[in-house]
């Protein structure tokens, strides 16, 4: 009976480091970025060429900032869950229209409609590195005095924003 | 009665179909990959060489050298400019690991969190072989032990022989 309990004892550690490995998600990469200040930026906007958007434009509010881009198939999934967002007036939204042709990109947003205050244009992914993003879309919940509090990688789920997104929101809106 | 059709024949068009596409997907890939590089070899050597201790993010398991995702591309451009101006090794990988973490290094890093990761093979080892050590120990030693062998053993033993002797006897 006794020589049995070494193998099962050793199945089941191992059963547990599967099943825990199981449901880690290997595409999730944790961000070094959380808790920094939000990498600068000062880019032309989407909409109007020949104005810019700047990090420093947005300093002083709680704000969201969406990475996207029209060839981008899971920003299908999550962008009614934006626009939604958008019409309740919960936070602001900013677009990082990511690698993308402006043409495209304004075609996209007039089919799809447009959650964003603002999108900056990344033509050149060059923000879009300086965030350290991989895979879009993601989604950076910054504070007040500009720092990065919360990274959410791939399309934004209604759970995800009313379970983690918002009351962080509401959190850092409540903090001077 | 519908059935679905095995014949050989459309079992090699459809292998002759598969082919096709294969070749045509991969013909559009190796098409894409021209990626801008200088004509200056000894950087490019240096690009190369850095490129070999990133990760690809998007293919997690290739260096940026390997890999044509375009993030990939991109960063070698980055890494081209940055030597280009340059800054060293060093100052890229950390720009790198401030932007993606450690997880961009394929190498990990030795530190408080990463110490299983180097040190839990060799104490595997050490403990496997503690562990056979410890065996074969016990199996010597039972065998010493067992060179002696009981009165009633003995016997046993002897009446086995004899019995295996008269067998072999009636059958010649």
């Amino acid at each position: 009976m006794g020589r049995y309990l070494i193998p099962l004892g050793i199945f089941v550690v191992l059963v547990g480091f599967l099943a825990v490995g199981l449901n880690l998600n290997p595409r999730e990469v944790p961000s070094p970025l959380i808790d920094k200040p939000a990498p600068a930026f000062s880019v032309s906007q989407l909409h109007q060429a020949d104005k810019t958007i700047a990090r420093d434009d947005l300093k002083g509010k709680v704000w969201l900032l969406n990475v996207w881009a029209s060839w981008c198939v899971s920003c299908r999934q999550e962008h009614p869950v934006l626009v939604d967002l958008a019409k309740s007036g919960a936070v602001p939204i900013y677009g990082l229209n990511y690698k993308d042709q402006r043409e495209a990109g304004l075609k996209w947003l007039a089919e799809h409609g447009n959650p964003y205050v603002i999108s900056a244009f990344d033509h050149d992914g060059r923000v879009g590195i300086d965030y350290g993003v991989y895979g879009v879309p993601e989604t950076f919940l910054i504070d007040k005095a500009g720092v990065i509090r919360y990274k959410h990688i791939g399309p934004v789920t209604p759970d995800a924003l009313k379970d983690i997104i918002l009351p962080k929101v509401k959190e850092l809106n409540a903090a001077s | 009665m519908l059935r679905p059709d095995f014949s050989a024949n459309s079992l090699r068009r459809f292998m002759v179909a598969l082919a096709t596409m294969f070749l045509v997907a991969s013909w559009s890939v190796w098409a894409g990959e021209a990626a801008p590089a200088s004509d200056d070899p000894a950087l490019e050597k240096r690009v190369t060489a850095l490129s070999e201790l990133l990760r690809c993010l998007v293919c997690q398991n290739q260096t940026i050298a390997d890999s044509h995702a375009d993030l990939a591309i991109d960063l070698k451009n980055q890494i081209r400019e940055k030597l280009r101006a340059g800054e060293s090794e060093k100052q890229i990988i950390d720009y790198m690991v401030a932007r993606y973490g450690d997880f961009v290094l394929y190498k990990p890093p030795v530190k408080a969190a990463t110490v299983i990761l180097w040190v839990g093979p060799f104490v595997l080892l050490l403990g496997g072989i503690g562990f056979l050590m410890m065996k074969v120990r016990g199996r010597i030693r039972q065998a010493r032990e067992g060179e002696v062998l009981t009165e009633a053993e003995r016997e046993r033993a002897a009446a086995l022989l004899e019995e295996d002797q008269i067998e072999k006897g009636t059958t010649r």
